[in-house]
């Protein structure tokens, strides 16, 4: 905790509202505001930060965190990215597998101008499969503004490991274009798995433009605040990237607005491991937060139809919601309760029972049984028949449950946060569940946990622990991942390690070892 | 003729048969899809409907999965490895067969098959996915994997004549490590007549068949759950829940022991046994489904076969014991694939349907 003030501002861009916070230095609120989502999300943004700024003293204010998601949609409705050209390092490896092959063909013909896989790249063992051709780079680069390319990306075998040569074909891609030209290095980008990491680095160079726009447009936002502080952009684990950096690598945005979501809510009900059920209309989104970051998901991760190797949060989604739609068919066919999966969503507050309307929904269920309060009126729900609603109930429960269990990673107990206009519906007591947390300040959480971020730095390399111990190995790469964290803007001092893994190579003889590291610390 | 509207459910069969390992087919399926794309579709014949003098020779990945991530296949060094086995036999290849019908191996010979301009032999010597050269029915027959070869992308060739398919396996893994652990091989050199007397018959049919009837699972078709138990001869064990998942590396395999825990409520649990792919699972202590018998994990919800690297703490997963092919049961197979050759000291259980 700091001695003096200072305060943060939070903004979070979502698809219906945009929220901005401003932090004390104990993590308190000092104010929050929602405004609506602007077709132009930059107008939301100077929106936001003019409501949120009114009596605060902008003069304690050191830094603005952003959250947001122009750089999903523009992929999402396949406008305004860049066109690029696609430079691959591998050959005579990786033949077999065109550059975009398995992409959807509407994005595959907007994004992909021209490809090639050219000699290059290295081997597991760094050794090269082939010196870089750089006769074909530079033909490469000559061809490539031909076909209408914006940018180009470029990705080398192994290259998270040796990046010597996607470094080299970037200087001849300046000789060539001008030290100017766009480009993205794929070792920058993506973890090992050359097609997913390629996916992420073109789907990267293809969002410079955009990311560029927003990024003048927050900052200019803020300078129109006589605000000259820190610029950061929040990336899908949670953790920052300075302003600079997110120009640069837009595609790690992608997808931090659970991220931001989780961690908020985390946050602001002051525990670090928990499963966070956010409830809505339709729908109930499960994720889980261990030492404070949301646990990654395993699965290769789809954005608009291409497959990366992000490392999104993991989440379980259920059509369980406050407007999830009740049907009685036990008088009919005795087929008994039918609950959702369809729900009138947001017209729960127009349509349901409670307020007058016509259609059963979870939340007169929940006011029935005074699970729900300071909505609808009771009196209009208290006819319904009690067997349904102990029924009603008991599914939500199981599902809630289910949910729960399905997050956890172990047996031990953890406290549940129950968030979103739907949290009602869930149950003071969950098996399996320590406690159930209800955050007041919720309604602002994505903001809050874009306010709260820290800086971090990542390692992905293959170690062999037969060459050097284990425990050497694991140091180094801790090493590696602290100095990265410290180059994102972390405070040397207070960096903490939040993940190892280890993943051993199969076949491998002399201990191969894929090694994962985070390293994640305050800002400076 | 197979072509690249047959890929889906050959791959979404070949996972199943990957047993929980087998290699992920994601690749090997991109790689077909280009090679059916470039060079036409591939023609499928049976064994029995060659000269019987005619030569086969089979293809397949060999290194480690996590390399060939990075490393992707040109498809030459498949292409390289058939040719090179073939000079050093002095006779061309009238076809080209998978060796192992279960995971990504399934795959890569259509693909070499088509820029070949070779059919594909309905058939394969495992009809599952196994760890080692020398677990096929092949050695049950007493044919030899040698003279083997090994190729890589570059051009990088050698060819091993060996003594026991035991020595085969640990050759090819020895130089395999020296050329990147992402190369081809092409090992049992057979004519027709042999692959049509030793070999499993009609695997890539079976693959494919399998492959749709899970599909309609997954589709939720009404009924297509007990079909494809029933077409398929197999049988649900178990429908329970992933509570202790305990993964270790021993001489380079990724051995784990998997605890489901009964889904119903009841005290029963499942206990899995894993070396690269399902060995053997413990009902409640007692072992129902061995090796050679597949022991499949099918998600409870999505019904996609989940292979170990997969596989994590609270996964709802449906255990089902498919048979492996007839073609195994006959003199040796306990000694070769049964669970002595794992290791394990636990009898043989017949898969009871």
């Amino acid at each position: 905790m700091s001695n003096f003030p200072e305060f943060r501002i939070g903004i979070d861009v979502g698809g219906t509202n945009t929220d901005a916070v401003v932090i004390d230095a104990d993590g308190g609120v000092v104010r929050a505001v929602k405004v609506a989502t602007t077709p132009e999300p930059i107008e939301g943004i100077r929106e936001s930060l003019e409501k949120v700024l009114r009596e605060v003293d902008k003069g304690l204010v050191r830094k603005a965190m952003l959250g947001t998601t122009h750089p999903t949609n523009a992929i999402i409705q396949r406008r305004d990215l860049d066109r690029v050209g696609v430079l691959r390092l591998a050959a005579p490896s990786s033949l077999g597998v065109r550059p975009g092959a398995a992409w959807p063909d509407d994005i595959r013909e907007v994004v992909i101008g021209a490809s090639a896989i050219v000699q290059g790249g290295n081997e597991y063992t760094g050794a090269v499969i082939a010196p870089l051709d750089e006769d074909a780079v530079r033909r490469f680069a000559a061809e490539a503004p031909a076909h209408g390319c914006q940018a180009i990306a470029v990705s080398a075998a192994f290259s998270p490991a040796t990046s010597e040569h996607e470094l080299r074909a970037l200087e001849i891609l300046y000789q060539e274009l001008g030290d100017g030209f766009p480009v993205s290095l794929s070792h920058q980008v993506g973890s090992l798995g050359l097609l997913e990491r390629e996916n992420a680095t073109i789907l990267n160079a293809a969002l410079l433009s955009v990311a560029s726009r927003v990024i003048s447009g927050f900052e200019d936002a803020l300078a129109g605040h006589d605000l000259a502080i820190d610029a950061y952009l929040t990336q899908n684990d949670g953790t920052l990237l300075t302003a600079v950096e997110a120009g640069r690598f837009p595609v790690l945005t992608l997808g931090s607005g659970p991220t931001n979501s989780m961690r908020g809510a985390c946050a602001l009900a002051g525990v670090d491991d928990a499963i966070v059920i956010d409830v809505g209309g339709t729908s109930a989104d499960a994720g889980i937060l261990v030492d404070g970051f949301p646990r990654e998901s395993t699965a290769a991760v789809e954005v608009g139809g291409v497959r990366t190797n992000f490392r999104m949060p993991d989440l379980l989604s259920i059509g369980l919601g406050g407007g999830t739609v009740v049907r009685d068919a036990r008088a009919g066919n005795g087929a008994g309760l039918a609950i959702g999966p369809d729900s009138v969503g947001y017209a729960v507050a127009t349509e349901a029972v409670c307020v007058g309307g016509g259609t059963l929904t979870l939340s007169d269920v929940s006011l029935a049984a005074g699970r729900l309060q300071d909505f609808g009126d009771p009196n209009l729900v208290a006819s319904i028949d009690a067997q349904l609603v102990g029924d009603a109930l008991a599914w939500v429960d199981e599902q809630v449950s289910i949910m729960s269990d399905r997050m956890k990673s172990s047996r031990i107990e953890l406290p549940l946060l129950a968030v979103g206009g739907g949290a009602h519906l869930i149950a003071e007591q969950v098996p399996g569940v320590s406690e159930v947390y209800r955050p007041e300040s919720y309604a602002v959480a994505n903001a809050y946990g874009a306010g709260i971020a820290e800086a971090s730095g990542t390692v992905d390399r293959v170690y062999s622990y037969d060459v050097s111990s284990r425990e050497h190995c694991l140091d180094d790469a801790r090493d590696l991942a602290a100095n990265a964290a410290v180059r994102a803007g972390a405070d040397p001092d207070r960096i903490r390690i939040t993940t190892i893994t280890e993943v051993p190579m199969t076949y491998v003889p002399g201990g191969g070892c894929r090694v994962m590291v985070k390293a994640v610390g305050p800002l400076a | 003729m197979l072509t690249a509207d047959d890929i889906e459910a050959l791959c979404l069969g070949a996972t199943l048969l990957g047993t929980g390992g087998g290699g992920d087919p994601y690749i090997a399926k991109l790689v077909a899809y280009q090679a059916l794309e470039t060079y036409g579709p591939v023609e499928v014949v049976s064994a029995r409907d060659l000269p019987s003098d005619a030569l086969v020779l089979t293809t397949a990945v060999i290194g480690a999965p996590t390399v060939i991530l990075e490393k992707i296949p040109a498809g030459t060094e498949f292409v390289a490895s058939v040719r090179s086995l073939a000079s050093y036999l002095g006779k061309a290849p009238t076809a080209i067969m998978p060796i192992e019908v279960g995971g990504c191996n399934t795959l890569f010979p259509i693909a070499t098959a088509a820029e070949m301009g070779l059919p594909i032999v309905n058939a394969d010597s495992m009809r599952r996915a196994f760890p080692q050269i020398e677990m096929t029915v092949f050695t049950l027959a007493g044919l030899p994997a040698g003279p083997l070869s090994v190729a890589d992308e570059k051009g990088n060739q050698c060819v091993f004549e060996t003594t026991s398919n035991q020595v085969a396996e640990t050759l090819a893994r020895t130089a395999v490590i020296q050329l990147g652990l992402a190369n081809a091989i092409s090992c049992y050199p057979l004519t027709a007549g042999q692959v049509a007397e030793h070999g499993i018959q009609d695997s890539l049919t079976y693959c494919t068949e399998v492959g749709h009837l899970l599909q309609a699972v997954k589709d939720g078709q009404v009924g297509a759950w007990e079909r494809f138990l029933g077409e398929s001869g197999s049988r649900a064990f178990f429908t329970g829940k992933v509570v202790d998942l305990d993964r270790r590396t021993t001489d380079g395999f990724a051995r784990s022991t998997v605890i489901l825990e009964d889904l119903h409520g009841s005290d029963s649990t499942m206990r899995i046994e894993v070396q690269n792919e399902n060995l053997i699972a413990f009902y409640d202590g007692q072992p129902v489904i061995t090796t050679p018998n597949l022991i499949c994990l099918l998600d409870c919800e999505s019904f996609d076969p989940i292979t170990t690297e997969a596989l994590a703490y609270g996964n709802r997963v449906i255990v089902i014991g498919m048979p492996c092919a007839p073609e195994w049961h006959q003199d040796g197979m306990l000694e070769l694939v049964g669970p002595s050759a794992f290791g394990y000291d636990i009898d043989f259980v017949e898969l009871s349907v």
